[in-house]
């Protein structure tokens, strides 16, 4: 009796650290030194990384379906870029800036979103990002409009790290940042507060019979995502020196969605996965064919979704087991 | 004796149709309270008002003396007025286990700790596997939610509203859909509910409504027909002729 593990055990053990993310994280990190050329694609990973990381939060966790996640990237990359134009040109600075501006636009929007279908939540969403990349146009003389933001002086990481030509320093510094907001995410989404997102998504009638308050759980986690969406919206800023209206665009929030579901949705590594495979397919197929990358694209999307995780899981699995049956056989 | 809930002139209406109708019903502490009617009587209407889930058109609801008519639902669950489904609305993708230590933790108020990894309070997954082991539940407390078979899903229904610690507990037809052989499980369980807990029964099987009420109310067309002991009720003819006079033709 005594070797069966008890129920608080048992609890405990569903958020115990695994040694394939040990091996996760090591490997992205070393990924630097074995192709140190890359270094600025791989910073762009980490940004998308976290920024689909924070779709997940509300789409996998919180079950709110967006099309306008760009908002909160944008808000944030603007935060950083004008900080940065003004003589503020600390990084860390700029993302804890950022992160607070990305919130409170989060906070404000998230009570639209409380009521109506995924439909309401979809249109919502991509309207309030509309209406951002419609203002950041019209207000040319702070934004700079369609010419972008002109003169940004990003100061060292913690006043000792440049940021170099070749990204190595972009790389380590969004892979840090990414590393600290995942374990913060894994933290949550594992806690308490996690299993009560997961019941209200999973049955939002039963979850107010249990005395739990929609609601206020669904603002807490919209507003969280859009801290780390503004938190690589500021990253992407600082790393590339840039902000233009590109970083509100529609196309940015589809591309989100799709990294996302690429990676799978859910399990937080669904997001980092994600944005590995569409940068590197993007990167490969655009040297291929520049002008029909994205066909391909799609055409992965259709099959990932059509056939599913599970099943592209399950087959691999069978086909690794018949393979490794027929060596033996022979 | 106190009261431990009441309505008073309680009316639902949906376009046209009158789904309750002037309802004033009182229960009282510690009641096994027993609600009948004909399907469409508005039993599961006067459920989703009592509770929150719908807002009355005209009238209030009271519990243990407080208005609570304009409370939102999960308010109304802290303050002790607890329900079950009479279609199992569990947390499919989680565990018997998960879904009990959640249902714990909202009572403690602790359901928006973000630090803390669930479950990581001993007091209260220890709370949840007693009741789990009190449903026959212990077994199977670790598997998926939708993976048990459908009578131990129904015992999960009630053990969920048990880990919120009810003062009234409103059951909306517990026994429905479980096999005659597995009944006698939920009749047992709901024989051994603590005695200083209101329950109010919603139930088609009349057995279990003889067997269990001390009260009965006979809800016709959303409208309160008449209330009375069991024995009253059973005796009733106007309630033989609308109710049990039909359903002894089945």
């Amino acid at each position: 009796m005594s070797m069966t593990p008890t129920a608080h055990q048992m609890m405990l053990d569903q958020a115990r650290w695994r040694w394939s993310e040990s091996l996760f994280w090591l490997l992205s990190l070393g990924v630097l030194f074995a192709f140190p050329s890359k270094a600025l694609l791989f910073s762009q990973i980490a940004i998308m990384g976290l920024f689909a990381l924070s779709l997940d939060l509300i789409l996998g966790y919180g079950g709110i379906v967006s099309l306008g996640h760009a908002a909160f990237f944008g808000v944030g990359a603007y935060a950083a870029g004008l900080m940065a134009k003004h003589g503020l040109g600390d990084p860390l600075l700029g993302l804890a800036v950022a992160a607070a501006v990305a919130a409170c636009v989060g906070w404000l929007t998230s009570f639209l979103l409380l009521r109506g279908s995924d439909l309401t939540r979809l249109m919502v969403t991509l309207g309030i990002a509309l209406m951002l990349f419609e203002l950041a146009n019209r207000m040319a003389s702070i934004t700079g409009g369609a010419d972008g933001l002109q003169g940004m002086m990003v100061g060292p990481v913690l006043g000792l790290f440049s940021f170099d030509l070749f990204g190595k320093t972009a790389y380590l510094y969004a892979l840090s940042v990414l590393f600290v907001l995942f374990l913060l995410a894994r933290k949550i989404v594992h806690s308490t507060f996690g299993l009560s997102l997961r019941a209200v998504k999973g049955n939002a009638l039963r979850a107010g019979a249990i005395g739990i308050s929609a609601s206020s759980r669904l603002v807490a986690i919209y507003t969280l995502s859009a801290a780390f969406a503004g938190i690589a919206g500021a990253l992407s800023a600082q790393t590339t020196q840039l902000v233009s209206l590109d970083v509100l665009d529609f196309h940015r929030s589809a591309d989100v969605m799709l990294v996302l579901v690429i990676g799978g949705v859910g399990w937080l590594y669904g997001g980092i996965i994600g944005a590995i495979m569409f940068t590197l397919m993007q990167d490969w197929l655009a040297g291929i064919t520049p002008q029909y990358w994205e066909f391909w694209i799609g055409l992965v999307l259709v099959c990932l979704v059509l056939v599913g995780h599970d099943r592209i899981g399950a087959g691999v699995k069978s086909m690794v087991a018949r393979i490794s049956g027929k060596g033996s056989a022979a | 004796m106190s009261i431990a809930l009441a309505t008073h002139d309680l009316v639902k209406n949906f376009g046209g149709l009158r789904a309750t109708d002037h309802v004033s019903l009182t229960i009282n502490t510690g009641a096994r309270h027993a609600l009948i009617g004909p399907n469409g009587a508005g039993k599961t209407t006067l459920i989703n008002l009592l509770t929150g889930v719908l807002t009355p058109s005209q009238g209030s609801i009271t519990l243990e003396g407080d208005n609570i008519t304009r409370l939102s639902q999960h308010a109304r669950v802290q303050r002790g007025l607890v329900r079950t489904f009479q279609i199992n609305q569990l947390f499919a993708d989680m565990s018997p286990l998960q879904s009990l230590c959640l249902a714990v933790s909202e009572r403690h108020h602790q359901g928006r700790d973000w630090w803390r990894v669930a479950g990581s309070s001993k007091a209260y997954v220890d709370e949840a596997e007693d009741i789990l082991a009190r449903f026959g539940l212990r077994d199977v407390m670790m598997q998926q939610t939708r993976l048990l078979p459908y009578g131990k899903q129904r015992l999960l229904e009630i053990a969920l509203a048990i880990a919120c610690k009810p003062r009234v507990l409103l059951l909306d037809e517990p026994a429905a859909g479980v096999p005659e052989e597995e009944r006698h499980e939920i009749i047992d369980i709901l024989a051994d509910l603590p005695k200083d807990v209101t329950v109010v029964l919603i139930e088609h099987d009349m057995d279990l409504v003889f067997s269990f009420a001390d009260r009965i109310s006979v809800l016709v067309n959303g409208a309160l027909l008449t209330e009375g002991g069991v024995d009253e009720i059973a005796r009733d003819p106007q309630v033989r002729a609308v109710y049990l006079g039909e359903s002894g033709h089945e």
